[in-house]
């Protein structure tokens, strides 16, 4: 387990407490089937990675996670409630939060309201907007523009930003790394180790792999709607990852 | 002269178009719902007000905070109770509906009001007016304008400023994103109805001050509504307003040209907006 360096407010004082269990969740669109009896533990304060190839049901896992669909089989507990059948609003409420894939930035608000609105629902905590600003500081700088206007990986930082500013503490995140330029993933990557390191749990879901992998205390590989490998990052062999991930 | 009281009469009437036009907007922008019921509750707004009227003795416009709080809670109660129950199927579904209830509204009215066309009686302010210059104006034409821009000045400040506003926009932008942010989207649609009808409430009274009503005016209501929105542009309150003005100016103008020519002008310059410019003359574009 990572060391944390900040003090968090005292939610998370039992240690190893689990933060997230999902259990042989099962979720169909209609007739296909995209899950297929997952499961996966999150523990407080931990950083999760979920790699795996396109459609191997990576986006699906952290929607029905952050309740914005409901798995067909299994169970969900959030901090050892269940929790499937509870609304997305809801769940932000408790504390989750998601920093959806394609950044889903609102058009009609600029830079500074796309982050009070992730403060809708704001809990007591050490992100406020000016922390958010701290963080990035090209944020602040064009607090009142569109937030759409932004470049990519702006609009990235706006989406982290967003998640944060209800003092989650579990952060789902959608493969924030993509169609982004290196430099920016690296620097991306930077903050979401800040993040980790004050407390809150991280599901990271990722394509890049090696990333992911230097980012989680642990891993989970999908493989067509199941769970085809999971471990410490260093205790994973390429060859194993790799097996895992394209499946042969 | 006479052209310039034309002019000026059709500006002020644009007011009373653009408050019916904002509520049908502002609740096709959050929810991509069309309320075909739409000029029917201008109708039975200004019935409330009739009722409110001859039961309390008051003016029509002490009734109007009566009538308006009435109707936003109406709007919240079909909201929550019925047309969230529609949303996410498609556009037939909230279509049928609000249809159903036009006709429903419409029935009750001619029930429980007969078909005698009925106004509100609000004294002296009817016929009061004031000149400037040689021009002629009247006291109510002009609080109804004036009305409707503090109205949606109002509005803008709720849309801009609060955080409901907020909430109200970025539910109108992605419904599914806002609820990740803690937004219970069927809130903010109940809401949305709630002010549409609040509005409504307020055209209602002003058209009752204004002229007659009978039960099956809503229709000629919505029409108004709609071709207000259709040349102001979806999504801009603004927009509606110049929508609305226009839509009065053609009307006005028309009407002076052959009396018969009122709404005639009307659909014609929609029929032009629609032709040259789709989207309305003030439209903000959805995705940037």
């Amino acid at each position: 387990m990572r060391r944390r360096r900040f003090a968090y407010s005292g939610r998370h004082d039992a240690a190893n407490m689990t933060a997230l269990a999902v259990s042989n969740v099962e979720v169909f669109y209609g007739e296909f089937q995209a899950l297929f009896g997952v499961s996966l533990e999150v523990n407080a304060g931990e950083t999760v990675a979920i790699i795996g190839a396109n459609g191997a049901g990576k986006t699906t896992l952290l929607r029905a996670i952050a309740g914005m669909l409901a798995p067909a089989r299994g169970q969900i507990t959030y901090r050892g409630d269940p929790i499937i059948g509870q609304p997305a609003y809801a769940l932000a409420r408790r504390g989750i939060a998601m920093v959806p894939e394609g950044r889903k930035i609102f058009p009609s608000l600029t830079v500074e309201e796309n982050l009070t609105i992730g403060a809708y629902t704001r809990r007591a905590g050490r992100w406020t907007l000016d922390a958010i600003y701290d963080l990035f500081p090209p944020l602040k700088e064009r607090a009142r523009l569109p937030g759409t206007t932004l470049s990519g990986g702006q609009q990235q930082m706006l989406a982290i930003g967003r998640a944060l500013m209800s003092n989650p503490d579990l952060i789902l995140m959608d493969e924030i790394s993509l169609g982004l330029a290196p430099l920016v993933v690296k620097e991306l990557y930077r903050i979401v180790r800040l993040i980790a390191e004050a407390g809150a749990s991280l599901i990271l879901v990722e394509q890049d792999v090696s990333r992911s992998l230097q980012a989680a205390d642990r891993v989970y590989c999908l493989l067509e709607g199941k769970v085809s490998l999971q471990g410490k990052p260093s205790e994973l062999s390429h060859e194993a990852i790799s097996k895992a991930y394209f499946g042969m | 002269m006479q052209w310039v009281n034309i002019v000026l009469q059709g500006i002020l009437l644009g007011g009373l178009y653009a408050l019916y036009g904002t509520g049908l907007s502002l609740i096709f922008g959050v929810m991509r719902l069309v309320n075909l019921a739409h000029g029917d509750f201008i109708v039975v707004a200004a019935y409330l007000a009739l009722v409110a009227g001859q039961m309390l003795g008051l003016s029509p416009f002490l009734n109007v905070l009566i009538v308006a709080p009435l109707m936003f809670g109406l709007g919240m109660l079909l909201q929550q109770g019925m047309l969230n129950r529609t949303l996410g199927k498609g556009l037939m579904p909230p279509l049928l509906i609000t249809f159903g209830l036009s006709v429903i509204i419409q029935n009750v009215l001619l029930l429980t009001f007969t078909a005698d066309s009925r106004g509100l009686d609000a004294g002296q302010i009817e016929t009061a007016s004031f000149t400037v210059g040689e021009v002629s104006l009247g006291v109510a034409p002009l609080m109804t304008f004036v009305v409707a821009v503090l109205l949606l000045v109002a509005l803008q400040l709720f849309f801009s400023r609060t955080t409901p506003g907020r909430a109200f926009r970025a539910t109108s932008d992605d419904p599914a994103t806002a609820e990740l942010m803690g937004i219970n989207s069927k809130q903010i649609y109940g809401l949305a109805m709630g002010l549409s009808l609040a509005v409504v409430a307020v055209a209602g009274v002003l058209l009752g001050v204004r002229t007659n009503f009978a039960p099956a005016d809503g229709p000629a209501r919505l029409i108004f509504a709609f071709e207000s929105v259709i040349i102001g542009g979806l999504g801009s309150l603004w927009g509606t307003l110049v929508g609305g003005i226009i839509l009065g100016l053609a009307q006005n103008i028309g009407a002076q040209l052959n009396p018969t020519w009122f709404q005639l002008a009307g659909h014609l310059v929609t029929l032009l907006v629609l032709a040259f410019r789709p989207t309305g003359l003030f439209a903000r574009t959805r995705d940037t």
